[in-house]
């Protein structure tokens, strides 16, 4: 297949979403549930691609990804709230005096800096959690990757802890959480972010600090060897990972409008860690895949589950509340026992694998034959 | 603080930190064993709650206790051998996601069939009996924990070190592949280690839920990962280190929690995980490990 | 002094009890090819960690081009178990990690081939260039130095077509016949631009006539690339063939050192080594 070829196809492939993304945009209550579960979905893959940056790229298996996007998620909220809502958000103990001058600073500013607002949040968020990434991944990441699970899981747990504790009230609203975050102006729009960090992501991965990422992940010994910082490379690809967690998490906080510590628990990893094994540890194409796969199926498709069902006066066994749940864990356990790869294994969507399974579709001999 | 509290929240301390011993002691074994960090572990804590809620409808405890036991240490080895024995080979990172499905998968569970609200834990009338000594007063089973903890451990110690059973866990725990050639059963031996942890952990599971009054499907989480740390810190792989480990962190939080500081006790159990990883990643009585290139 | 390329001074690398590593001392000139033997067991692959960083010695320095790079006393737990000859001859602590040492020039291959299994060939090559490479992260990602990115594949290019790689570029490592995963190997450590190469046990698994090709690959290497080559080996044949010098390890102790015809000639280590493999296989 020629280069110019892929260009077309790709460029088609482009303007096919986009034009489903405003078909959706215009007719968003009519098609009510799938805009949400879009929507959900392209920002959850933003975090699963990130998760496999760290743990199917380099190797390193972090568990702090609920955590960082806390972190993002409240960074992008106390940013974006206005200041006109400020007094019904933090109707218990009121708001930080420094922040709301701050806000109120923001809010003075020229209009073109409203505008870029929440990108500003976003990125602001994302290095905030950056800086913590650093300050853990210092200790932790010169040691095997089993104290990295665990100390990431526990770090997560100790940001909602801390989230959520009264002395944070004046930033955070402690367990009360923030509400009234504006929200995005379209999905096209959550999905040009999207692209950016993926695309961001992937450009990354494919240069030569992408390489060096993965020569650690298959033999750390061999990558030192190789002249290969092992400390560095790690910081840096978990400090990244951790900066486009928060970056989701502050998308996610302006898609659910109120969040707050409860959202960010370790069930919300376990999750994305679902996603990115379904996708293919070490696939980008297969976590943005299974990240709308599994969103769907969990919010829409699978929702059955949890309802009462009678089938022809006959009450169906088992179905309610929590059985949906209960179906998942178990594919997330079938999938890691039986079908380690996922969806894409370790390969990318390419255009010439697409051609080579039609033309295996349409015609079995010939495209089976070589595949050596 | 009266010195009379300070005993008080000592012996509270105490109490606490047993439990968290002897969870941390199926931690630490597996770890040892099969090189796996067993986040099921917690999870199988909470359902032995569960199953002592259910237990307790229909028997008194004294045949309510021996059957939570029985039940754990089947949920254990039922684990083991579907979850971990088909990856035992497969790369760290797919059994540890498996750990990681199987505590999931017991947590949905759980709130699939005993809803998330909490239940509320049986009462054991002879644990709950009141004590007093001086001016400290408290139920029985904050005097019988460490006691308990103690002879548990002793008894796993004599166990470990002068039966076959316990050669073979010391051989495979040096080394996997050595001591299966040598002819050892891995896979009793590996199953030995889950009853054994399984065990402890409904042991622990009693002593700990008879304190708390209730459990919730999610009240595995937090202390499997301070028993994981209680692990760590005591050096992971030995079993006196998680004992002490279980101990330092039950007191330290029980103290945090009677200073006032409640909502940072979890958190200050995670920041002395970082602590002892910078300073001294091999615990306090582990041994330093080279990787053979 | 200005021609060493390599100084290893009193090393001695213990384990618990077991001492792998006694009292090594030995050095490698520039350009030279000198080998390092020893029955299975006397603690040479465990020098070469030592030289590379991936162990720190129980006491001892080891120089490269003059420079110290790792240095030691016995402390703590080992200060009891070492009491060897050079006991307090060192007082500084300091190692450097083996990507700071392979970036001094010094690049190795390993005994059980440690390739990067599921990355193609020319990845596995190209890997090693990206120490040499001077663009950050941001750069890099953007594609700014597309320049330094296309004269680095060029490179690898280059060097796969002179280990005879150019066909199996793409194929993934572990994919590679035996033979090629060693060339293989060779080629991803040159890629860092080595001056000192450290070869472990080259030749293992290989029949005579590939052991023939790899004495003149070693040679043509050497040429080339303006080497210097100290390697471990077992083919008796190849080693007396190639080296310069041979230093001769048993339990850990030198034992000879030389040019070939003394070791050859050296009672001791024909009855520690050579004599034991003639009455053996060959």
């Amino acid at each position: 297949m020629t280069k110019s070829k892929k260009m077309i196809y790709t460029a088609i492939l482009g303007v096919l979403i986009l034009a489903l993304l405003i078909f959706l945009e215009a007719n968003k209550t009519q098609y009510g549930m799938a805009y949400t579960i879009l929507q959900k979905g392209i920002i959850l893959s933003v975090v699963a691609v990130s998760m496999n940056l760290v743990t199917g790229f380099t190797g390193l298996f972090s568990l702090g990804q609920a955590g960082f996007m806390a972190i993002g998620a409240y960074v992008t909220a106390i940013f974006l709230i206005p200041v006109e809502n400020i007094k019904d958000v933090y109707y218990i103990s009121g708001i930080a005096p420094g922040i709301l001058s701050f806000k109120n600073w923001l809010e003075a500013g020229p209009a073109f800096t409203q505008m870029l607002l929440p990108y500003i949040a976003l990125i602001i968020g994302g290095v905030v959690a950056a800086l913590f990434a650093a300050l853990i991944g210092y200790p932790v990441l010169r040691l095997k990757s089993d104290y990295l699970a665990i100390a990431t899981l526990g770090f997560s747990e100790i940001v909602r802890a801390i989230i959520s504790s009264p002395q944070m009230d004046t930033i955070t609203n402690g367990s009360y959480g923030l509400k009234k975050i504006p929200g995005f102006v379209s999905i096209v729009e959550t999905f040009g972010i999207m692209v950016v960090c993926v695309l961001l992501m992937v450009l990354l991965l494919r240069s030569t600090y992408g390489r060096a990422f993965r020569a650690i992940r298959e033999d750390e010994v061999a990558a030192e060897a190789m002249g290969i910082n092992l400390a560095k490379h790690k910081q840096m690809s978990f400090i990244i990972g951790s900066f486009f967690s928060a970056v989701s998490g502050g998308m996610l906080a302006m898609f659910m409008r109120s969040i707050d510590s409860r959202t960010f628990s370790v069930s919300l990893t376990y999750d994305i860690l679902l996603i990115v094994v379904i996708g293919g540890i070490g696939s980008v194409t297969g976590s943005v895949i299974a990240a709308l796969l599994v969103t769907a199926s969990k919010e829409w498709w699978l929702r059955f589950f949890d309802n009462p069902l009678a089938i022809g006066g006959v009450q169906i066994p088992f179905f309610r509340t929590g059985f949906r749940m209960v179906i998942f864990s178990i594919i997330l356990l079938v999938v890691v026992l039986f079908y380690q790869k996922g969806i894409m294994g370790k390969n990318e969507f390419s255009w010439e694998r697409l051609e080579k399974r039609f033309k295996k579709l349409i015609s079995p001999k010939k495209g089976g034959a070589k595949n050596v | 603080m009266t010195l009379a509290t300070f005993f008080q929240h000592v012996l509270t301390g105490i109490s606490l930190g047993g439990a968290y011993a002897l969870i941390a002691i199926g931690y630490t074994m597996v770890y040892g064993i099969l090189r796996l960090i067993n986040f099921a572990h917690g999870d199988i804590f909470m359902m032995a709650g569960y199953f002592m809620i259910f237990s307790m409808v229909t028997f008194p405890w004294q045949i309510a206790i021996p059957l939570v036991c029985l039940l754990t240490v089947v949920l254990g080895v039922v684990i083991e051998r579907v979850a971990y024995k088909p990856i035992r080979t497969a790369p760290r990172m797919s059994i540890m996601i498996s750990a990681i499905g199987v505590s999931y998968l017991i947590q949905n569970l759980a709130t699939y069939l005993f809803t998330a609200l909490p239940r509320a834990y049986p009462e054991i009338p002879f644990l709950k009996k009141i004590f007093q000594i001086g001016s400290i007063s408290s139920s029985l089973v904050t005097f019988i924990t460490p006691v308990l903890t103690i002879l548990l451990v002793i008894g796993l110690i004599l166990l470990i070190n002068h039966t076959k059973v316990g050669m073979a866990m010391r051989a495979v725990s040096k080394d996997f592949e050595t001591a299966q050639l040598m002819g050892i059963r891995i896979n009793n031996t590996i199953s030995t280690t889950f009853i054994i942890g399984s065990l402890l952990a409904a042991i622990g599971s009693i002593l700990y839920f008879t304190d708390r009054s209730s459990v919730t499907p999610f009240s595995g989480t937090l202390p499997g990962l301070k028993c994981f740390i209680a692990a760590v810190l005591g050096g992971i792989g030995s079993i006196p280190g998680a004992v002490v480990g279980g101990f330092a962190i039950g007191i330290c939080e029980t103290f945090l929690v009677a200073m006032g500081y409640s909502t940072y006790s979890d958190a200050f159990t995670f920041v002395l995980l970082i602590i002892i990883l910078l300073f001294r990643p091999t615990g306090l009585f582990g041994e330093k490990m080279i990787d053979k290139v | 002094m200005s021609n060493q390329v390599l100084k290893l001074s009193d090393i001695t690398m213990q384990f618990g009890g077991v001492v792998a590593v006694d009292n090594l001392s030995l050095e490698v000139n520039q350009n030279e090819i000198v080998s390092l033997i020893g029955p299975n067991g006397a603690g040479k692959t465990t020098a070469f960690n030592v030289i590379t960083g991936v162990y720190a010695p129980t006491n001892g320095a080891v120089y490269v081009k003059d420079s110290m790079i790792t240095s030691n006393f016995p402390k703590g737990n080992m200060k009891k178990l070492y009491a060897g000859e050079s006991k307090g001859n060192y007082s500084t602590t300091m190692k450097k990690t083996p990507d700071q040492i392979t970036k001094l020039g010094v690049a190795r291959t390993f005994q059980n081939i440690r390739l990067f299994k599921e990355l193609t060939a020319f990845d596995n090559v190209l890997i090693a260039k990206h120490m040499r490479q001077k663009s950050n992260v941001f750069s890099a990602t953007l594609g700014i130095n597309y320049k330094e990115e296309q004269s680095m594949r060029e490179e690898t290019m280059k060097l796969l077509e002179i280990l005879g790689l150019t066909e199996v570029k793409d194929e993934v490592a572990s994919s590679l016949p035996y033979g090629q995963q060693r060339h293989l190997e060779i080629a991803r450590a040159l890629a860092t631009n080595p001056e000192l190469l450290l070869l472990d046990e080259p030749a293992a698994g290989m029949n005579p006539q590939e052991t023939d090709e790899l004495t003149a690959f070693i040679f043509d290497i050497r040429k080339k690339f303006n080497l210097t080559i100290f390697m471990i080996e077992h083919h008796m044949d190849l080693v007396m063939d190639i080296s310069d010098r041979i230093y001769v390890l048993d339990f850990g102790k030198l034992i000879a050192s030389g040019t070939p015809a003394e070791i050859q000639n050296n009672q001791r280590v024909i009855d520690a080594y050579l004599g034991v493999q003639e009455d053996g296989e060959e």
